[in-house]
């Protein structure tokens, strides 16, 4: 049976019995740094591609259909245009500031991807408080967006980047609420421990209706957080062209739209290890068979199925609703979500207390 | 209550979100709504909606005879000079002179096609057409001459 586990350890032990374990290990990193970027460059065409296809036919319209296969090398073409485009930099731009800004949102977005676990034993760094490690880098990238509108030179980027500050400090809060409320529940903070507590059931079930409300309100606050419509105040085409990336061009602005999917992705991820039980395949209490079936299916594609299930939710969110206006968008953090999840985590935690969840 | 009230609003709101995510995902697993033409590909059979207005044309019948009598209430009507009406006297049977049109000169690339000639003019002589494939390679091919050669006024319209 296929298993990501098995290649790595091959390879491991290739490595260690060929060279000494320094070299090993540096030739490891080596491996582990090319298969990020890789995965960074794959998830950037396929996503938006997906993204094209799911808001077209959302649409009523057809979508990329010319290039390959039902325009399936669309994406690699947009690529090949905005690597042979001129990267400028504006007159009174903060030069080093703004040659720097694309590199730190895309730097914040690899970090995050090092605890993630993509499948059974199959994790970059396995460290005990992944959840807070997280948490606490993925606000990070608001730095980047911030360097980029300040630096700039203008005044629609520095509105965006502003706007974009107030609003991940504000969701960050209900998305926090709503991690804790599973780390309640498990009892680690390490993603691995969260991931094998749900062996028997993912959380969303196990975690009855409590569950279902944290789900709901982590899936709007880290749409929030990636600066995605109906939260896209950030960017708003229509009232700041394109916010805090206006200025850029060429590859520049490639690795902000990257860094935008990648960031999706990672959320995607943490939804799923949190919520949706990781790599663990689907299982029904007690129909042998059924899981038996179940788990016959590799991990990693479980967990891939189900990052691109909370994917698909979050385009279709995208490609339904309307942008709200600032003011809206407080009101919702700090007058519904947030006071909704703390109260939802009481009630996690009196569950977690009496033991009533399965 | 205000409580109650609080509750009602969150109601509220996810069952509005829920309708619109109901009618995107219809739209997402019923292809056959969708609404594009590919174009260049399906000329054959490409369908134009009723209303489409293309340009103006000058409605001839099988005797080479049209409608206008070269009043140019459409000239008038026109609020960017898009058409011009050159007139002539022609001597009827009777000895009479009666004003009728020479050339009815239309200039496409200053019409934005809002249809006020056509719901000016008095005999119905102009109307829209449907073709919309007016690219050429000098701005003077877009100035047109809408009455044919040789066609006159049809008898009976005043």
């Amino acid at each position: 049976m296929f298993s990501l586990e098995g290649i790595t350890d091959a390879i491991y032990s290739w490595l260690n019995s060929t060279f000494n374990p320094t070299i090993a290990l540096l030739i490891e990193f080596a491996i582990v740094v090319v298969c990020v970027i890789g995965l960074f460059a794959v998830l950037g065409l396929v996503l938006v591609f997906m993204e094209r296809k799911v808001s077209a036919y959302m649409q009523i319209r057809l979508g990329p259909n010319r290039v390959g296969f039902k325009g399936s090398m669309q994406t690699m073409a947009d690529t090949l245009k905005l690597v042979l485009k001129e990267g400028l930099v504006p007159d009174g731009a903060d030069k080093f500031l703004f040659n720097l800004a694309p590199f730190v949102v895309m730097i914040v977005a690899m970090l995050i991807l090092a605890p993630i676990p993509f499948a059974r034993n199959f994790q970059m760094w396995d460290i005990n408080i992944g959840v807070l490690y997280v948490t606490a880098v993925s606000s990070l990238s608001v730095i980047g967006i911030l360097m980029a509108g300040w630096s700039s030179n203008n005044k629609y980027s520095l509105l965006g980047a502003m706007r974009s500050g107030a609003q991940i400090v504000s969701y960050e809060l209900s998305a926090g609420l709503a991690v804790l409320s599973i780390v309640v529940l498990t009892g680690s903070l390490q993603l691995s421990d969260i991931v094998n507590s749900q062996q028997d059931g993912w959380w969303i079930f196990k975690g009855h209706i409590p569950a279902i409300i944290s789900f709901v309100i982590f899936i709007i606050a880290v749409t929030a957080e990636t600066n995605r419509a109906p939260f896209d105040l950030a960017e708003a085409e229509s009232e700041l062209t394109a916010g805090f990336h206006t200025e850029y061009s060429g590859m520049r602005f490639a690795l902000f739209f990257l860094a935008e999917y990648v960031n999706i992705f990672i959320v995607c991820s943490i939804g799923a290890i949190l919520f949706l039980g990781g790599w663990m395949p689907f299982h029904i209490g007690n129909w042998e068979a059924f899981n038996h079936v179940m788990d016959f299916i590799p991990s990693s594609v479980w967990f891939f199925g189900k990052v691109f299930f909370l994917i698909f939710l979050i385009m279709w969110f995208r490609w339904t609703f309307p942008r709200l206006r600032i003011d809206q968008l407080l009101n919702l953090e700090w007058k519904y979500l947030l006071p909704i999840s703390m109260f939802n985590l009481l009630l996690m935690t009196l569950m977690a207390i009496m033991g009533w969840y399965f | 209550m205000f409580i109650v009230d609080y509750i009602k609003e969150v109601y509220g709101a996810v069952k509005s979100l829920l309708t619109g995510m109901n009618r995107t995902g219809y739209y997402f697993t019923h292809h056959k709504e969708i609404i594009t033409q590919e174009y260049p590909d399906n000329k054959d059979t490409l369908v134009l909606s009723e209303r489409f207005r293309g340009e103006v044309v000058m409605k001839h019948d099988e005797n080479n005879e049209h409608a206008c009598t070269g009043c140019t209430a459409c000239e008038l009507a026109c609020p960017n000079a898009t058409i011009k009406i050159i007139t002539k006297f022609d001597v009827t049977p009777e000895g009479k002179k009666k004003k009728a049109i020479d050339t009815f000169v239309y200039h496409l690339e200053l019409c934005t096609m809002c249809n006020l000639c056509v719901e000016a003019c008095p005999t119905g002589a102009i109307t829209m057409a449907q073709t919309f494939e007016h690219s050429v390679t000098d701005r003077s091919k877009l100035i047109k001459k809408l009455n044919q050669p040789g066609s006159k006024i049809r008898e009976g319209v005043e």
